[in-house]
């Protein structure tokens, strides 16, 4: 339980007649990108929401940085900190206010100061008195993230972080979950796609239906497919091989 | 739990700073909170008030009781408001998987309700008196009409707060207040009750809106007040008690 960031065992969660967890078992080591892959409606929001303490289990266990959620809240939530699936900033506030605001509610010491350095951190140190309403999908994604910085939480949750997020802003998210893992955070991140579980996590879980169907290292998934079969497939000229081989005829001649 | 505790008040504090930002802000509830019922005090004195007979000679004091009320049932509106966006846009999440004090979030928002609907109260009052509002209670007297101010902000607050968290769309957080703000004219705010025909005189006589009127005018022009400011209590009391374990038990789902 000590070693491990989260530890989830047989957890179960119902929404009237319908069972969305069906005994979810799997851990997340401290210091890793674990990545929670799943269709849209797997469950991977709910699964998150559990652990960051805004829903109660119907069954099993979960363990945040050693503290069960269910009965340890508030030990959970001084150890997390939650990026939803749409940017959750104050539309009104600006940016600097939005991360002064957070400072002050995780009583830091010097709210300035810690909204400054994130400011700089993220390269929103120009755009800090502007309102989130004029920023860009990126920026806004970057001054969310950088909320859940506050404090220096020891685990992140992410929750589908690139969901409409153009291609670059979706590489400069990446470029800083990556960053985050190697200044020791755990990161844990819900993602429907593929090649982002594949860019980011240490490790991946997939849920389907209900349960974790697959898991481990993307090197061990792939052990899970048949061998990699030879394949022999008609194969097109193009016209540059075309191209030489007709010069090739006419030097032969 | 105990720490969180501790922090409730500096937590809440903070909540009220951010929507107090919110309401200065914002022209718009500027506007609707406090210019419209200043402009409904100026067309009822100067346009209406030379034909209401209401058997006293000064009419915007027989008037300022009905639009205080209705400045305030419109201010409660953006309590909904801002309730509904904080939900909607996953903000009350992002508190809520915070280590606060988790009411702090919503006793921020009614605390910020009281705050703003006095500064609207007090801005209507001095206009009041540049228009010949005079009264000659004493300071018992006015505090007393300060008493049920509160609580009657408090009582359309929590039915606010209902509205803000139960609401699907914008509109419905907001659309449970036109009835409230059209309360004051079948009541005795703007004309004595006596020449309304039967069935309309028994129902603005036993709403709340005359009970609060006429004990306010009572208290303002230092006329005892009788069973008046029972009734009036009665009546914000009873709302407020329902209205807040209504509104409680939305904000714990």
């Amino acid at each position: 339980m000590s070693h491990a960031a989260i530890s989830v065992k047989g957890l179960k969660k119902s929404f009237k007649e319908k069972e969305v967890l069906k005994g979810v078992d799997f851990e997340v080591r401290r210091g890793e990108i674990f990545a929670l892959l799943g269709s849209n409606g797997a469950g991977k929001t709910t699964m998150v929401r559990i652990l960051a303490t805004l829903l109660e289990q119907d069954g099993g266990t979960a363990a945040v940085n050693g503290f069960d959620v269910a009965s340890k809240p508030d030990q959970v939530r001084r150890s997390i900190s939650l990026t939803g699936q749409f940017a959750a900033v104050d539309e009104i506030l600006t940016g600097r206010e939005n991360l002064i605001m957070i400072a002050k509610l995780r009583h830091l010491d010097h709210p300035r100061q810690v909204a400054d350095d994130l400011l700089r951190r993220f390269g929103l140190t120009d755009a800090a008195d502007r309102k989130p309403s004029t920023y860009s999908g990126g920026m806004r994604r970057r001054l969310d993230i950088a909320l859940s910085l506050v404090g220096k939480p020891r685990i992140i949750f992410l929750d589908e972080p690139t969901t409409g997020l153009d291609p670059e802003a979706r590489i400069e998210v990446w470029k800083i979950v990556k960053e985050l893992a190697g200044g020791g955070t755990t990161v844990f991140l819900t993602t429907q796609h593929l090649e982002e579980a594949e860019q980011l996590a240490d490790r991946i879980a997939i849920l389907h239906e209900g349960r974790i169907i697959a898991g481990g290292t993307l090197a061990e998934l792939k052990q899970l497919f048949p061998q990699a079969k030879v394949e022999y497939v008609e194969k097109q000229p193009t016209l540059e091989e075309i191209f030489l081989a007709i010069i090739g005829k006419k030097e032969a001649i | 739990m105990e720490a969180a505790k501790n922090h409730f008040f500096s937590d809440m504090g903070v909540m009220l700073g951010r929507s107090m930002r919110h309401i200065f802000r914002s022209m718009d509830t500027i506007f609707t909170v406090c210019l419209t019922p200043i402009a409904m005090m100026l067309l009822f004195v100067y346009v209406f008030g030379g034909a209401i007979q209401t058997g006293t000679d000064n009419y915007v004091n027989y008037l300022l009781p009905g639009i205080l009320l209705m400045a305030i049932a419109s201010g409660v509106a953006y309590v909904a408001y801002r309730l509904f966006l904080d939900k909607q846009r996953g903000i009350i999440e992002r508190f809520h998987s915070m280590p606060i004090a988790r009411s702090a979030v919503l006793w921020g928002h009614v605390l910020t309700s009281v705050v703003s609907n006095v500064i609207s109260v007090v801005v209507i009052i001095l206009v009041a008196l540049m228009m010949g509002f005079r009264s000659s209670a004493g300071v018992l007297s006015w505090l007393a009409v300060a008493g049920i101010l509160v609580l009657f902000t408090l009582a359309l607050t929590w039915v606010a707060a209902i509205a803000g968290l139960t609401a699907k769309t914008v509109e419905g957080a907001s659309a449970f207040s036109y009835p409230l703000i059209f309360l004051p004219f079948i009541s005795s705010a703007f004309v004595p009750t006596d020449s309304m025909p039967t069935v309309v005189r028994v129902f603005a006589e036993n709403q709340p809106v005359t009970s609060i009127v006429e004990a306010i005018r009572a208290l303002l022009s230092d006329q005892p007040a009788g069973n008046e400011i029972w009734i009036a209590l009665a009546w914000c009391l009873g709302i407020m008690i329902v209205a807040y374990l209504f509104a409680v038990r939305a904000y714990k789902r």
